[in-house]
Protein backbone atom coordinates (compact mmCIF):
# COMPACT_ATOMS: atom_id res chain seq x y z
CA UNK A 1 0.00 0.00 0.00
CA UNK A 2 2.80 2.39 0.98
CA UNK A 3 4.69 1.63 -2.22
CA UNK A 4 1.57 2.36 -4.25
CA UNK A 5 1.10 5.71 -2.51
CA UNK A 6 4.75 6.62 -3.04
CA UNK A 7 4.48 5.66 -6.71
CA UNK A 8 1.35 7.76 -7.10
CA UNK A 9 2.94 10.86 -5.62
CA UNK A 10 6.13 10.43 -7.64
CA UNK A 11 4.29 9.97 -10.94
CA UNK A 12 1.80 12.73 -10.21
CA UNK A 13 4.55 15.17 -9.18
CA UNK A 14 6.65 14.41 -12.26
CA UNK A 15 3.57 14.73 -14.49
CA UNK A 16 2.72 18.16 -13.07
CA UNK A 17 6.34 19.31 -13.14
CA UNK A 18 6.82 18.24 -16.75
CA UNK A 19 3.53 19.93 -17.63
CA UNK A 20 4.95 23.15 -16.22
CA UNK A 21 8.18 22.60 -18.15
CA UNK A 22 6.20 22.16 -21.40
CA UNK A 23 5.05 25.77 -21.26
CA UNK A 24 8.16 27.25 -19.66
CA UNK A 25 10.99 25.56 -21.58
CA UNK A 26 12.76 27.95 -23.95
CA UNK A 27 13.46 25.38 -26.63
CA UNK A 28 10.29 24.04 -28.33
CA UNK A 29 11.89 20.61 -28.86
CA UNK A 30 12.49 20.39 -25.11
CA UNK A 31 8.83 21.30 -24.63
CA UNK A 32 7.74 18.36 -26.75
CA UNK A 33 10.12 16.02 -24.90
CA UNK A 34 8.63 17.16 -21.58
CA UNK A 35 5.16 16.63 -23.04
CA UNK A 36 6.17 13.04 -23.77
CA UNK A 37 7.37 12.66 -20.18
CA UNK A 38 3.99 13.95 -19.01
CA UNK A 39 2.22 11.36 -21.20
CA UNK A 40 4.36 8.62 -19.68
CA UNK A 41 3.49 9.63 -16.16
CA UNK A 42 -0.20 9.78 -17.05
CA UNK A 43 0.13 6.23 -18.40
CA UNK A 44 1.81 5.17 -15.15
CA UNK A 45 -1.09 6.66 -13.19
CA UNK A 46 -3.50 4.62 -15.34
CA UNK A 47 -1.51 1.50 -14.47
CA UNK A 48 -1.80 2.35 -10.78
CA UNK A 49 -5.57 2.61 -11.26
CA UNK A 50 -5.60 -0.88 -12.77
CA UNK A 51 -6.48 0.42 -16.26
CA UNK A 52 -3.52 -1.15 -18.05
CA UNK A 53 -5.26 -1.18 -21.45
CA UNK A 54 -5.78 2.59 -21.37
CA UNK A 55 -2.18 3.08 -20.24
CA UNK A 56 -0.80 1.10 -23.17
CA UNK A 57 -3.12 2.79 -25.68
CA UNK A 58 -2.04 6.17 -24.31
CA UNK A 59 1.60 5.28 -24.90
CA UNK A 60 0.99 3.74 -28.34
CA UNK A 61 -1.28 6.47 -29.71
CA UNK A 62 0.00 9.64 -28.10
CA UNK A 63 3.66 8.91 -27.49
CA UNK A 64 4.27 6.46 -30.32
CA UNK A 65 2.42 8.26 -33.09
CA UNK A 66 1.08 11.74 -32.29
CA UNK A 67 4.09 13.06 -30.39
CA UNK A 68 6.51 11.68 -33.01
CA UNK A 69 4.83 13.69 -35.74
CA UNK A 70 4.62 16.66 -33.40
CA UNK A 71 8.34 16.45 -32.71
CA UNK A 72 8.92 16.03 -36.42
CA UNK A 73 7.13 19.30 -37.18
CA UNK A 74 8.67 21.25 -34.30
CA UNK A 75 12.18 20.20 -35.33
CA UNK A 76 11.56 21.28 -38.93
CA UNK A 77 10.20 24.70 -37.95
CA UNK A 78 12.64 27.53 -37.62
CA UNK A 79 11.13 29.30 -34.65
CA UNK A 80 12.26 32.73 -33.58
CA UNK A 81 12.30 32.62 -29.79
CA UNK A 82 12.47 36.36 -29.25
CA UNK A 83 9.38 36.92 -31.35
CA UNK A 84 7.64 34.11 -29.52
CA UNK A 85 8.33 35.79 -26.16
CA UNK A 86 7.11 39.08 -27.56
CA UNK A 87 3.57 37.81 -28.17
CA UNK A 88 3.38 36.13 -24.77
CA UNK A 89 1.59 38.96 -22.94
CA UNK A 90 -0.68 39.64 -25.89
CA UNK A 91 -2.12 36.12 -25.87
CA UNK A 92 -2.13 35.75 -22.09
CA UNK A 93 -5.77 36.89 -21.56
CA UNK A 94 -7.15 34.47 -24.17
CA UNK A 95 -5.05 31.61 -22.83
CA UNK A 96 -6.08 32.37 -19.28
CA UNK A 97 -9.74 32.49 -20.31
CA UNK A 98 -9.57 29.09 -22.02
CA UNK A 99 -7.72 27.66 -19.04
CA UNK A 100 -10.34 29.05 -16.68
CA UNK A 101 -13.22 27.61 -18.72
CA UNK A 102 -11.60 24.16 -18.76
CA UNK A 103 -10.93 24.36 -15.03
CA UNK A 104 -14.53 25.39 -14.34
CA UNK A 105 -15.82 22.47 -16.40
CA UNK A 106 -13.58 20.09 -14.48
CA UNK A 107 -14.84 21.46 -11.18
CA UNK A 108 -18.44 21.10 -12.37
CA UNK A 109 -17.95 17.49 -13.43
CA UNK A 110 -16.19 16.49 -10.22
CA UNK A 111 -18.66 18.47 -8.12
CA UNK A 112 -21.54 16.66 -9.81
CA UNK A 113 -20.11 13.30 -8.82
CA UNK A 114 -19.48 14.48 -5.29
CA UNK A 115 -22.93 16.03 -4.81
CA UNK A 116 -24.92 13.11 -6.19
CA UNK A 117 -23.05 9.86 -5.47
CA UNK A 118 -25.74 7.72 -7.13
CA UNK A 119 -25.28 9.58 -10.44
CA UNK A 120 -22.70 6.97 -11.42
CA UNK A 121 -25.29 4.22 -11.54
CA UNK A 122 -27.57 6.37 -13.74
CA UNK A 123 -24.90 7.35 -16.25
CA UNK A 124 -22.79 4.27 -16.76
CA UNK A 125 -23.72 0.74 -17.56
CA UNK A 126 -22.87 -1.62 -14.70
CA UNK A 127 -19.30 -2.82 -15.03
CA UNK A 128 -18.29 -6.32 -13.97
CA UNK A 129 -15.67 -6.56 -11.25
CA UNK A 130 -12.12 -6.30 -12.51
CA UNK A 131 -11.32 -9.67 -10.96
CA UNK A 132 -13.71 -11.42 -13.36
CA UNK A 133 -12.78 -9.89 -16.71
CA UNK A 134 -9.76 -7.93 -17.90
CA UNK A 135 -10.39 -4.26 -18.46
CA UNK A 136 -9.77 -4.73 -22.18
CA UNK A 137 -12.81 -6.98 -22.29
CA UNK A 138 -14.88 -4.69 -20.09
CA UNK A 139 -14.11 -1.68 -22.30
CA UNK A 140 -14.88 -3.62 -25.46
CA UNK A 141 -18.20 -4.84 -24.08
CA UNK A 142 -19.29 -1.29 -23.34
CA UNK A 143 -17.84 0.39 -26.41
CA UNK A 144 -19.20 -2.01 -29.01
CA UNK A 145 -22.66 -2.51 -27.53
CA UNK A 146 -23.97 0.38 -25.47
CA UNK A 147 -21.90 3.18 -26.99
CA UNK A 148 -21.62 1.85 -30.54
CA UNK A 149 -23.21 4.95 -32.13
CA UNK A 150 -20.98 7.38 -30.25
CA UNK A 151 -18.00 5.21 -31.16
CA UNK A 152 -18.90 5.16 -34.87
CA UNK A 153 -19.62 8.88 -34.83
CA UNK A 154 -16.18 9.66 -33.40
CA UNK A 155 -14.68 7.43 -36.08
CA UNK A 156 -16.49 9.44 -38.78
CA UNK A 157 -15.26 12.70 -37.24
CA UNK A 158 -11.69 11.42 -37.48
CA UNK A 159 -12.24 10.25 -41.05
CA UNK A 160 -13.53 13.68 -42.05
CA UNK A 161 -10.56 15.35 -40.36
CA UNK A 162 -8.22 13.04 -42.28
CA UNK A 163 -9.90 13.77 -45.62
CA UNK A 164 -9.79 17.48 -44.82
CA UNK A 165 -6.05 17.35 -44.13
CA UNK A 166 -5.45 15.47 -47.40
CA UNK A 167 -7.55 17.94 -49.40
CA UNK A 168 -5.75 20.90 -47.86
CA UNK A 169 -2.26 19.59 -48.58
CA UNK A 170 -2.87 17.90 -51.93
CA UNK A 171 -1.57 19.88 -54.84
CA UNK A 172 -1.75 18.61 -58.37
CA UNK A 173 1.35 19.75 -60.21
CA UNK A 174 1.73 19.45 -63.91
CA UNK A 175 4.73 17.69 -65.34
CA UNK A 176 5.35 15.27 -62.44
CA UNK A 177 6.51 11.89 -63.67
CA UNK A 178 5.40 9.08 -61.40
CA UNK A 179 6.65 5.54 -61.36
CA UNK A 180 4.09 3.07 -62.66
CA UNK A 181 5.31 -0.33 -61.49
CA UNK A 182 2.78 -2.41 -63.39
CA UNK A 183 3.56 -0.58 -66.63
CA UNK A 184 7.25 -1.33 -66.05
CA UNK A 185 6.65 -4.98 -65.27
CA UNK A 186 4.27 -5.63 -68.17
CA UNK A 187 6.35 -3.79 -70.76
CA UNK A 188 6.94 -6.15 -73.67
CA UNK A 189 10.42 -6.85 -74.91
CA UNK A 190 9.67 -5.29 -78.29
CA UNK A 191 8.98 -1.92 -76.64
CA UNK A 192 12.39 -1.65 -75.03
CA UNK A 193 14.94 -3.74 -76.92
CA UNK A 194 15.76 -3.51 -80.58
CA UNK A 195 18.17 -5.89 -82.25
CA UNK A 196 20.19 -4.24 -84.97
CA UNK A 197 22.46 -6.06 -87.35
CA UNK A 198 25.52 -3.90 -87.94
CA UNK A 199 27.80 -4.50 -90.81
CA UNK A 200 31.50 -4.54 -90.05
CA UNK A 201 33.21 -1.21 -90.61
CA UNK A 202 30.00 0.83 -91.02
CA UNK A 203 28.82 1.64 -87.51
CA UNK A 204 25.24 2.43 -86.56
CA UNK B 1 5.84 -2.14 10.94
CA UNK B 2 7.71 -5.17 12.19
CA UNK B 3 11.20 -5.81 10.91
CA UNK B 4 10.20 -9.21 9.49
CA UNK B 5 7.56 -7.52 7.36
CA UNK B 6 10.14 -5.30 5.78
CA UNK B 7 12.41 -8.22 4.87
CA UNK B 8 9.80 -10.64 3.61
CA UNK B 9 7.48 -7.99 2.21
CA UNK B 10 9.85 -5.67 0.36
CA UNK B 11 13.54 -6.45 0.50
CA UNK B 12 13.57 -10.13 -0.50
CA UNK B 13 11.13 -9.73 -3.43
CA UNK B 14 13.23 -6.78 -4.58
CA UNK B 15 16.43 -8.85 -4.50
CA UNK B 16 14.66 -11.72 -6.30
CA UNK B 17 13.41 -9.29 -8.94
CA UNK B 18 16.87 -7.86 -9.53
CA UNK B 19 18.29 -11.38 -9.89
CA UNK B 20 15.53 -12.30 -12.38
CA UNK B 21 16.25 -9.19 -14.42
CA UNK B 22 19.96 -10.02 -14.47
CA UNK B 23 19.15 -13.58 -15.51
CA UNK B 24 17.44 -12.17 -18.60
CA UNK B 25 19.69 -9.21 -19.41
CA UNK B 26 23.12 -10.86 -19.10
CA UNK B 27 22.40 -13.76 -21.51
CA UNK B 28 20.62 -11.30 -23.80
CA UNK B 29 23.68 -9.04 -24.00
CA UNK B 30 25.86 -12.06 -24.69
CA UNK B 31 23.52 -13.12 -27.49
CA UNK B 32 23.53 -9.55 -28.85
CA UNK B 33 27.33 -9.53 -28.90
CA UNK B 34 27.43 -12.81 -30.77
CA UNK B 35 24.66 -11.64 -33.11
CA UNK B 36 27.18 -9.19 -34.56
CA UNK B 37 29.61 -12.10 -35.02
CA UNK B 38 26.83 -14.19 -36.63
CA UNK B 39 26.02 -11.38 -39.01
CA UNK B 40 29.63 -11.06 -40.15
CA UNK B 41 30.00 -14.82 -40.57
CA UNK B 42 26.72 -15.21 -42.48
CA UNK B 43 27.46 -12.26 -44.76
CA UNK B 44 30.95 -13.65 -45.33
CA UNK B 45 29.55 -17.06 -46.24
CA UNK B 46 27.05 -15.44 -48.62
CA UNK B 47 29.88 -13.56 -50.30
CA UNK B 48 32.32 -16.53 -50.33
CA UNK B 49 34.65 -14.98 -47.76
CA UNK B 50 35.84 -16.26 -44.40
CA UNK B 51 34.71 -13.47 -42.10
CA UNK B 52 36.32 -12.81 -38.72
CA UNK B 53 38.77 -15.66 -38.09
CA UNK B 54 41.82 -14.15 -36.38
CA UNK B 55 40.86 -13.27 -32.79
CA UNK B 56 40.42 -16.53 -30.91
CA UNK B 57 39.34 -19.89 -32.39
CA UNK B 58 37.17 -19.25 -35.50
CA UNK B 59 37.30 -15.54 -34.57
CA UNK B 60 34.99 -16.24 -31.61
CA UNK B 61 36.58 -13.55 -29.45
CA UNK B 62 36.04 -10.88 -32.11
CA UNK B 63 32.88 -9.35 -30.48
CA UNK B 64 34.76 -8.98 -27.17
CA UNK B 65 37.69 -7.33 -28.93
CA UNK B 66 35.31 -4.96 -30.72
CA UNK B 67 33.58 -4.12 -27.44
CA UNK B 68 36.92 -3.46 -25.73
CA UNK B 69 38.01 -1.25 -28.61
CA UNK B 70 34.84 0.86 -28.45
CA UNK B 71 35.17 1.06 -24.67
CA UNK B 72 38.72 2.43 -24.89
CA UNK B 73 37.91 5.10 -27.47
CA UNK B 74 37.21 8.73 -26.74
CA UNK B 75 33.62 9.96 -26.60
CA UNK B 76 33.38 13.04 -28.78
CA UNK B 77 30.51 15.46 -28.26
CA UNK B 78 30.26 17.99 -31.11
CA UNK B 79 30.44 21.60 -29.93
CA UNK B 80 27.16 22.52 -31.63
CA UNK B 81 25.29 19.58 -30.12
CA UNK B 82 22.56 19.75 -27.53
CA UNK B 83 24.54 17.88 -24.88
CA UNK B 84 21.76 16.46 -22.71
CA UNK B 85 19.62 15.16 -25.57
CA UNK B 86 22.76 13.99 -27.40
CA UNK B 87 23.79 11.83 -24.44
CA UNK B 88 20.23 10.67 -23.65
CA UNK B 89 19.44 9.37 -27.15
CA UNK B 90 21.74 6.28 -27.21
CA UNK B 91 20.79 5.39 -23.64
CA UNK B 92 17.11 5.56 -24.57
CA UNK B 93 17.64 3.33 -27.61
CA UNK B 94 19.52 0.76 -25.57
CA UNK B 95 17.15 0.76 -22.59
CA UNK B 96 14.08 0.44 -24.81
CA UNK B 97 15.65 -2.52 -26.57
CA UNK B 98 16.17 -4.23 -23.19
CA UNK B 99 12.93 -3.49 -21.29
CA UNK B 100 10.78 -5.09 -23.97
CA UNK B 101 12.11 -8.48 -22.80
CA UNK B 102 10.25 -8.11 -19.52
CA UNK B 103 7.11 -9.64 -21.04
CA UNK B 104 8.66 -12.28 -23.32
CA UNK B 105 7.84 -15.79 -22.03
CA UNK B 106 10.58 -18.41 -22.43
CA UNK B 107 8.57 -21.38 -21.16
CA UNK B 108 5.18 -21.84 -19.45
CA UNK B 109 5.36 -19.42 -16.50
CA UNK B 110 8.99 -18.44 -17.13
CA UNK B 111 8.44 -14.73 -17.70
CA UNK B 112 9.51 -11.71 -15.71
CA UNK B 113 6.11 -10.04 -15.77
CA UNK B 114 3.07 -11.88 -17.08
CA UNK B 115 0.85 -8.85 -17.75
CA UNK B 116 -2.61 -8.90 -19.32
CA UNK B 117 -1.73 -6.50 -22.12
CA UNK B 118 1.69 -7.95 -22.95
CA UNK B 119 1.38 -7.65 -26.71
CA UNK B 120 0.29 -4.01 -26.43
CA UNK B 121 3.30 -3.40 -24.19
CA UNK B 122 5.59 -4.83 -26.86
CA UNK B 123 3.91 -2.71 -29.51
CA UNK B 124 4.25 0.41 -27.34
CA UNK B 125 7.94 -0.23 -26.69
CA UNK B 126 8.71 -0.88 -30.33
CA UNK B 127 6.89 2.30 -31.33
CA UNK B 128 9.02 4.25 -28.84
CA UNK B 129 12.24 3.14 -30.54
CA UNK B 130 11.94 6.01 -32.99
CA UNK B 131 12.63 8.54 -30.22
CA UNK B 132 16.22 7.48 -29.73
CA UNK B 133 16.84 7.98 -33.43
CA UNK B 134 15.01 11.26 -33.87
CA UNK B 135 16.57 12.72 -30.71
CA UNK B 136 20.03 11.66 -31.87
CA UNK B 137 19.47 13.22 -35.28
CA UNK B 138 18.25 16.50 -33.89
CA UNK B 139 20.75 16.81 -31.03
CA UNK B 140 23.75 16.17 -33.30
CA UNK B 141 23.07 19.47 -35.07
CA UNK B 142 24.31 17.98 -38.31
CA UNK B 143 22.55 17.80 -41.68
CA UNK B 144 23.30 14.14 -42.38
CA UNK B 145 22.16 13.05 -38.94
CA UNK B 146 19.00 15.14 -39.18
CA UNK B 147 18.06 13.80 -42.61
CA UNK B 148 18.62 10.25 -41.38
CA UNK B 149 16.42 10.88 -38.35
CA UNK B 150 13.61 12.33 -40.45
CA UNK B 151 13.70 9.40 -42.84
CA UNK B 152 13.66 6.99 -39.95
CA UNK B 153 10.76 8.69 -38.16
CA UNK B 154 8.57 8.69 -41.27
CA UNK B 155 9.49 5.09 -42.06
CA UNK B 156 8.88 3.69 -38.59
CA UNK B 157 5.55 5.47 -38.16
CA UNK B 158 4.40 4.15 -41.56
CA UNK B 159 5.25 0.52 -40.93
CA UNK B 160 3.92 0.52 -37.37
CA UNK B 161 0.43 0.81 -38.80
CA UNK B 162 0.61 -2.49 -40.64
CA UNK B 163 2.38 -4.15 -37.69
CA UNK B 164 -0.58 -3.06 -35.56
CA UNK B 165 -3.09 -4.63 -37.96
CA UNK B 166 -1.10 -7.87 -38.11
CA UNK B 167 -1.09 -8.03 -34.31
CA UNK B 168 -4.86 -7.43 -34.20
CA UNK B 169 -5.34 -10.32 -36.66
CA UNK B 170 -3.36 -12.62 -34.38
CA UNK B 171 -5.29 -11.34 -31.34
CA UNK B 172 -8.57 -12.16 -33.07
CA UNK B 173 -7.44 -15.77 -33.47
CA UNK B 174 -5.96 -16.06 -29.98
CA UNK B 175 -8.61 -14.11 -28.08
CA UNK B 176 -6.15 -12.67 -25.57
CA UNK B 177 -3.63 -9.87 -25.21
CA UNK B 178 -1.51 -11.97 -22.86
CA UNK B 179 1.59 -13.30 -24.63
CA UNK B 180 1.60 -16.68 -22.86
CA UNK B 181 -2.04 -17.19 -23.87
CA UNK B 182 -1.19 -16.30 -27.48
CA UNK B 183 1.52 -18.95 -27.49
CA UNK B 184 -0.74 -21.55 -25.87
CA UNK B 185 -3.48 -20.81 -28.41
CA UNK B 186 -1.09 -22.16 -31.06
CA UNK B 187 -0.85 -25.61 -29.42
CA UNK B 188 -2.61 -27.32 -32.31
CA UNK B 189 -1.67 -25.08 -35.22
CA UNK B 190 0.99 -22.41 -35.51
CA UNK B 191 -0.46 -19.20 -36.87
CA UNK B 192 2.11 -19.11 -39.63
CA UNK B 193 -0.01 -21.66 -41.52
CA UNK B 194 -3.44 -19.98 -41.56
CA UNK B 195 -1.99 -16.45 -41.47
CA UNK B 196 0.99 -16.88 -43.79
CA UNK B 197 0.54 -13.56 -45.68
CA UNK B 198 0.33 -11.74 -42.35
CA UNK B 199 3.52 -13.43 -41.16
CA UNK B 200 5.33 -12.20 -44.26
CA UNK B 201 3.94 -8.68 -43.85
CA UNK B 202 4.97 -8.72 -40.19
CA UNK B 203 8.51 -9.83 -40.95
CA UNK B 204 9.02 -7.27 -43.73
CA UNK B 205 7.54 -4.52 -41.56
CA UNK B 206 9.90 -5.70 -38.83
CA UNK B 207 12.80 -5.12 -41.21
CA UNK B 208 11.57 -1.57 -41.79
CA UNK B 209 10.90 -1.01 -38.09
CA UNK B 210 14.46 -1.95 -37.14
CA UNK B 211 15.93 0.09 -40.04
CA UNK B 212 17.53 -3.00 -41.50
CA UNK B 213 18.46 -3.71 -45.07
CA UNK B 214 16.74 -3.35 -47.57
CA UNK B 215 15.05 -0.51 -45.65
CA UNK B 216 18.21 0.93 -44.10
CA UNK B 217 17.75 4.36 -45.66
CA UNK B 218 18.10 6.17 -42.31
CA UNK B 219 21.73 5.08 -42.28
CA UNK B 220 22.22 4.87 -46.04
CA UNK B 221 25.99 5.16 -46.13
CA UNK B 222 26.19 6.15 -49.79
CA UNK B 223 24.22 9.36 -49.31
CA UNK B 224 24.09 10.07 -45.54
CA UNK B 225 27.48 8.74 -44.37
CA UNK B 226 25.97 6.87 -41.42
CA UNK B 227 22.65 8.65 -40.92
CA UNK B 228 21.47 9.51 -37.45
CA UNK B 229 24.54 8.27 -35.57
CA UNK B 230 27.15 9.92 -37.78
CA UNK B 231 28.35 12.16 -34.90
CA UNK B 232 28.51 9.39 -32.31
CA UNK B 233 31.70 7.70 -31.22
CA UNK B 234 32.96 5.14 -28.71
CA UNK B 235 30.40 3.89 -26.17
CA UNK B 236 27.58 6.15 -27.37
CA UNK B 237 27.97 4.54 -30.78
CA UNK B 238 28.22 1.11 -29.17
CA UNK B 239 24.90 1.65 -27.42
CA UNK B 240 23.18 2.42 -30.74
CA UNK B 241 24.84 -0.60 -32.29
CA UNK B 242 23.82 -2.95 -29.47
CA UNK B 243 20.33 -1.43 -29.44
CA UNK B 244 19.91 -2.14 -33.14
CA UNK B 245 20.91 -5.79 -32.73
CA UNK B 246 18.80 -6.20 -29.60
CA UNK B 247 15.86 -4.81 -31.57
CA UNK B 248 16.47 -7.30 -34.36
CA UNK B 249 16.46 -10.15 -31.86
CA UNK B 250 13.32 -8.69 -30.31
CA UNK B 251 11.50 -8.61 -33.67
CA UNK B 252 12.67 -12.19 -34.26
CA UNK B 253 11.26 -13.15 -30.86
CA UNK B 254 7.97 -11.37 -31.65
CA UNK B 255 7.71 -13.22 -34.97
CA UNK B 256 8.37 -16.51 -33.14
CA UNK B 257 5.72 -15.74 -30.53
CA UNK B 258 3.02 -14.48 -32.87
CA UNK B 259 3.45 -16.95 -35.71
CA UNK B 260 5.85 -19.77 -34.84
CA UNK B 261 4.38 -20.88 -31.54
CA UNK B 262 6.95 -19.41 -29.13
CA UNK B 263 8.38 -22.12 -26.90
CA UNK B 264 6.12 -24.89 -28.29
CA UNK B 265 7.63 -27.87 -30.06
CA UNK B 266 6.66 -28.24 -33.75
CA UNK B 267 4.69 -31.42 -33.04
CA UNK B 268 3.38 -32.37 -29.62
CA UNK B 269 4.85 -35.90 -29.79
CA UNK B 270 7.79 -37.37 -27.82
CA UNK B 271 10.95 -36.88 -29.87
CA UNK B 272 10.12 -33.18 -30.17
CA UNK B 273 8.76 -32.65 -26.66
CA UNK B 274 11.98 -34.01 -25.10
CA UNK B 275 13.73 -30.79 -26.13
CA UNK B 276 12.96 -28.11 -23.52
CA UNK B 277 10.86 -25.09 -24.52
CA UNK B 278 13.51 -22.37 -24.20
CA UNK B 279 15.69 -24.23 -26.71
CA UNK B 280 12.86 -24.35 -29.26
CA UNK B 281 12.29 -20.66 -28.64
CA UNK B 282 15.99 -19.93 -29.14
CA UNK B 283 16.07 -21.96 -32.36
CA UNK B 284 13.06 -20.10 -33.74
CA UNK B 285 14.61 -16.73 -32.85
CA UNK B 286 17.85 -17.85 -34.49
CA UNK B 287 15.98 -18.83 -37.66
CA UNK B 288 14.20 -15.44 -37.88
CA UNK B 289 17.48 -13.66 -37.17
CA UNK B 290 19.15 -15.64 -39.94
CA UNK B 291 16.38 -14.45 -42.29
CA UNK B 292 17.30 -10.85 -41.36
CA UNK B 293 20.89 -11.52 -42.41
CA UNK B 294 19.84 -13.49 -45.47
CA UNK B 295 17.73 -10.55 -46.66
CA UNK B 296 20.65 -8.21 -46.08
CA UNK B 297 22.98 -10.39 -48.14
CA UNK B 298 20.46 -10.69 -50.97
CA UNK B 299 18.50 -7.51 -51.68
CA UNK B 300 19.57 -4.03 -52.78
CA UNK B 301 18.29 -1.00 -50.88
CA UNK B 302 14.84 0.41 -51.62
CA UNK B 303 14.33 3.88 -52.95
CA UNK B 304 12.51 6.08 -50.43
CA UNK B 305 9.34 6.63 -52.47
CA UNK B 306 9.15 2.88 -53.13
CA UNK B 307 9.47 2.26 -49.40
CA UNK B 308 6.55 4.57 -48.66
CA UNK B 309 4.52 3.07 -51.49
CA UNK B 310 5.09 -0.44 -50.13
CA UNK B 311 4.07 0.59 -46.62
CA UNK B 312 0.97 2.63 -47.36
CA UNK B 313 -0.35 1.28 -50.66
CA UNK B 314 0.49 -2.42 -50.39
CA UNK B 315 0.89 -3.54 -46.77
CA UNK B 316 -1.79 -1.34 -45.21
CA UNK B 317 -4.63 -2.39 -47.58
CA UNK B 318 -3.45 -6.01 -47.51
CA UNK B 319 -3.32 -6.25 -43.72
CA UNK B 320 -6.64 -4.41 -43.38
CA UNK B 321 -8.27 -6.78 -45.88
CA UNK B 322 -6.83 -9.84 -44.15
CA UNK B 323 -8.03 -8.55 -40.79
CA UNK B 324 -11.62 -8.21 -42.05
CA UNK B 325 -11.35 -11.59 -43.78
CA UNK B 326 -10.12 -13.28 -40.60
CA UNK B 327 -12.88 -11.68 -38.53
CA UNK B 328 -15.52 -12.69 -41.08
CA UNK B 329 -14.18 -16.25 -41.26
CA UNK B 330 -14.07 -16.68 -37.49
CA UNK B 331 -17.58 -15.26 -37.09
CA UNK B 332 -19.10 -17.25 -39.96
CA UNK B 333 -17.78 -20.58 -38.70
CA UNK B 334 -18.32 -19.80 -35.04
CA UNK B 335 -14.63 -20.16 -34.26
CA UNK B 336 -14.22 -16.94 -32.30
CA UNK B 337 -12.29 -17.62 -29.09
CA UNK B 338 -14.23 -16.73 -25.99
Amino acid sequence: MIIQAVCFYVFAAVAVASGVMVISARNPVHSVLFLILAFFNAAALFVLLGAEFLAMILVIVYVGAVAVLFLFVVMMLDINFVELRHGFLQYLPIGALIGFILFAELVLVIGYWALAPNIASVLAAPLPATAQVTNTQALGDLLYTRYIYAFQASGIVLLIAMIGAIVLTLRARAGVRRQDSSAQVYRPRAASVEIVKIEVGKGV
Amino acid sequence: MAEGDFWSGYALPLVAMVLEILAIVVPLLLVVAYATYAERKVLAAAQLRKGPNVVGPFGLLQPLADGLKLFMKETVIPSGANRVVFAAAPMLTFVLALIAWAVIPFDPGVVLSNINVGILYLFAISSLGVYGIIMAGWASNSKYAFLGALRSAAQMVSYEVSIGFVMVTVLLCAGSLNISDIVLAQRHLWYVIPLLPMAVVFFISGLAETNRSPFDLPEGESELVAGYFVEYSAMTFALFFLGEYANMILVSAMTSILFLGGWLAPFGVPPFTWVPGPIWFFLKIAFCFFCFLWVRATFPRFRYDQLMRLGWKVFLPLSLFWLVLTAAFLTAFGMLPT
